[in-house]
């Protein structure tokens, strides 16, 4: 397939793994922020072909993972509604909220259906007006820009019966956060790909210029990623703190100009409360005054109970880079993919499902 | 996050497109980029395209992993 | 107004016995069936140990581009027996219908029912039909369970795999799970991908036919190709490597899983299977299935190992490899 083959070809791969070798020498630490870039590095196995002296380290780059309990548990109130059909990406069906998941209110007789895009969502609200269709959604600014557009569609269809759960969260405010918690010391960052793609590489100007860390945008296939990593190197054998673009058939410096128009027309910046960091400040998406008949929040009493987190997960620190999965006591004992105690096993991009699913990323 | 695949614009309707990938085809929404050419290739996330792909960066890039891999 | 099923069809009263007369027996008659006693009774004219086995089908949508759920029905139970080594023979076949379905809509699984029968050499030797109620069940549901004899000197089983062993898969990976996916409200898109349901008794025959050094044979069907060798590599106490550039995808299906974001290797398949194979037989085994109209795309993916019992990894292209596990929930398109 055109722009994905090209850039898994082993024989490239490998003389750029050996570029690395050469050009590493320090001690240096990346992590990547984005979920679709742990699942790549894990896919391909990329750990194992970089030496010893990269570590790497996987962020909160899951918007499952970060969903916290508490609006996860609106989402679920909000599904046993009567009359109201809930409709969600397939990431989000089996996350366990503090009592129950999605799966399990379907299970209950509840109306809950996947859908592919918000598109299907808005279909579902013109095939059933009698009953109120809310969307889950999930997603950092490469899917917000999209919920827009159908809040949008929805506005110009006069859907009076369709709403959105909006749970939507930023990327460069939770990156200064993980800095700011000072729990991990970084070299350099594995900026995220897509998100890029809409928002482009300034955003993460001033990581680099406050915090004197190197930054490259990403794409996910593996040599994407390896160059990503050795641009990092490079940067930082030379000290040298920028931001650079690895990733340039996909993304821009300045983004797409019109995806931002219209996220920024439907949205607009508030708190947003993250798991395993707590609520953080103008991280996260609410709709604007002007389109509160489609939030869900303002528009359906619900009563969700109070929240509870589940005893002995760390998906917390495992999202703050501070744990690994493997020093849960719950991994892979009480905690699998069948039975997931907490989201970072159940969501696809979830570091715990990725050890799970790919091995430490060691080969074993 | 954000699984979003590389497709191939074969027609336009409007804000509407039909894009093809490996041999399937689907119709989605061009509303984010509304500049794009039957031809080109866009980023495909949840059924609307959210960038267009600079084909030139990306032979610029395969041209540097080239020559990457060539230099002794 | 079009012919309904009713509930009377299913009461075993007058409209019961007249389904069976104008539309099971002129179908699938023969002479186990046609007496239509409350048992079948057969003979068997071969010898050997019997093989037995039962299957329930409740696909939706009951029609799919390459099939239906009464071709499934009968190639999902032919092919169980087939991965014994058994030759199926005979055949039973029960429908729960839903009150409403279409007459016409029956008919015309019944005829795939006798085509991929006739296909498979096997016959329908007894069966049952029920109705219930509007909304107890999806339109249609078939249960089939198949009996067969298996050859002397064969005994291939899942826990036979050995170390050494090579690993052959009959063709492209993931097309059944796809073409399903494929007409879900939701996540349609257009291709010209069909279900490769199959029977692949006559493939196993001519297997056997060019070698006895067949350990394993296993249909991936539901959880595809890793829930399979791993059921394997726990049963037979082995590990299994594959070379994950040597397994045939087709190309609909990877872009159907690129969009998706699903692995290949986890979507059922109802016309495919895995061979484990002794290492020096592999090739020969593996031109003649290349002979077969089920096998032309056959390939070798890979070995048994005596590392990582219980295991299976896949090597990457790259020199890294991987754990591949079995499938864990519902395979569930995302975005992330």
């Amino acid at each position: 397939m055109k722009y994905i083959d090209e850039y898994r070809q082993p024989e490239l791969a490998k003389k750029l793994v050996d570029r690395i070798h050469r050009r590493s020498r320090k001690q240096i630490r990346l992590m990547e922020f984005c979920g679709g870039h742990t699942v790549s590095i894990f896919k391909y196995g990329i750990r194992q072909l970089l030496p010893d002296t990269i570590e790497m380290l996987s962020g909160p780059g899951c918007p499952v993972c970060v969903t916290a309990n508490a609006d996860l548990d609106k989402a679920i109130a909000l599904a046993q509604l009567p009359d109201a059909i809930i409709t969600s990406f397939g990431d989000m069906i089996r996350v366990p909220g503090s009592y129950s998941s999605l799966q399990i209110a379907k299970a209950e007789g509840n109306d809950v259906r996947v859908v592919y895009s918000v598109l299907d969502a808005i279909q579902v609200a013109r095939e059933n007006p009698d009953k109120s269709v809310i969307f889950v959604g999930i997603g950092f600014e490469t899917t917000a820009p999209t919920i827009a557009a159908g809040v949008l569609q929805a506005e110009q269809e006069n859907l009076s019966n369709f709403h959105i759960l909006s749970l939507h969260k930023l990327c460069p405010p939770i990156m200064k956060s993980i800095l700011d918690l000072g729990e991990v010391r970084l070299s350099g960052i594995v900026c995220p790909g897509h998100v890029s793609a809409v928002i482009g590489s300034h955003p993460y100007q001033f990581i680099a210029d406050d915090y004197h860390i190197s930054c490259v945008v990403s794409g996910f296939e593996p040599l994407d990623i390896l160059l990503c990593i050795d641009m990092l190197v490079e940067q930082i054998e030379n000290e040298d703190y920028k931001v650079e673009i690895a990733y340039r058939r996909g993304v821009k410096p300045e983004g797409n100009q019109q995806a931002i128009k219209l996220m920024e027309s439907v949205f607009e910046v508030g708190d947003a409360d993250w798991r395993g960091i707590g609520v953080v400040p103008a991280s996260g998406l609410i709709l604007r005054e002007s389109y509160e008949k489609f939030d869900a929040e303002k528009n359906f009493e619900i009563n969700p109970g109070p929240v509870r987190e589940p005893r002995g997960c760390i998906c917390g620190s495992i999202l703050r880079g501070v744990s690994t999965p493997l020093d849960c006591k719950l991994f892979r004992q009480t905690c699998t993919p069948e039975h997931p105690v907490g989201p970072c096993m159940v969501s696809s991009e979830g570091s715990c499902a990725t050890y799970y699913n790919y091995g430490d990323g060691d080969g074993g | 996050m954000c699984l979003a695949i590389p497709a191939l614009v074969k027609s336009i309707d409007g804000f509407q497109a039909e894009v093809e990938i490996g041999g399937i085809s689907r119709r989605v929404s061009i509303q984010l980029t509304p500049e794009v050419q039957v031809g080109e290739y866009v980023l495909l996330h949840t059924g609307y395209s959210i960038n267009v792909i600079d084909a030139e960066e990306a032979e610029e890039t395969l041209k540097l992993l080239r020559e990457i891999s060539e230099a002794v | 107004m079009e012919d309904k099923i009713l509930l009377a069809h299913g009461s075993g009263g007058k409209l019961s016995h007249e389904l069976i007369q104008k539309n099971f027996i002129p179908a699938l008659g023969n002479p186990a069936l046609d007496r239509l006693d409350d048992s079948a009774v057969l003979e068997l004219e071969r010898t050997g140990r019997l093989a037995f086995t039962t299957d329930s089908y409740v696909v939706s949508p009951i029609f799919f581009p390459g099939g239906d759920i009464g071709r499934l029905a009968v190639c999902g139970t032919v092919n169980d027996l087939s991965m014994s080594g058994a030759v199926p023979h005979y055949l039973s076949l029960s429908l729960i219908i839903e009150e409403g379905l279409l007459v016409s809509e029956l008919e015309k699984v019944v005829d795939s029912v006798r085509q991929a029968a006739d296909e498979a050499g096997v016959k329908i030797a007894t069966g049952d039909t029920k109705v219930v109620n509007q909304g107890d069940a999806d339109r249609l549901f078939i249960n089939t369970s198949g009996v067969g004899i298996i050859p002397e000197g064969i005994d291939i089983s899942g826990s036979n795999a050995k170390p050494g062993d090579r690993i052959i898969v009959s063709g492209t990976l993931g097309d059944h799970g796809i073409a399903i996916m494929s007409q879900r409200e939701g996540l349609s898109f257009s291709t010209t991908l069909k279900s490769d349901c199959a029977p692949l008794n006559h493939l196993v025959v001519d297997m056997l036919d060019e070698s006895h050094l067949i350990n394993c044979l296993r249909d991936p069907t539901r959880g595809g190709l890793a829930t399979t060798l791993n059921e394997i590599a726990g049963q037979s106490g082995v590990g299994i490597e594959l070379e994950e550039n040597t397994i045939p995808v087709r190309d609909e299906v990877r872009g159907a899983c690129e969009l998706l974001g699903l692995d290949p290797l986890y979507i059922a398949n109802e016309g495919k299977l895995i061979a484990m194979v002794e290492e020096n037989a592999a090739e020969s085994i593996l031109n003649r299935m290349r002979k077969n109209r089920y096998g032309k795309k056959a390939a070798i993916i890979g070995r048994v190992c005596s590392e990582h019992p219980g295991r299976v990894v896949v090597k990457t292209a790259f020199g890294s490899s991987r754990i591949l596990d079995m499938l864990s929930g519902e395979l569930l398109p995302r975005i992330c």
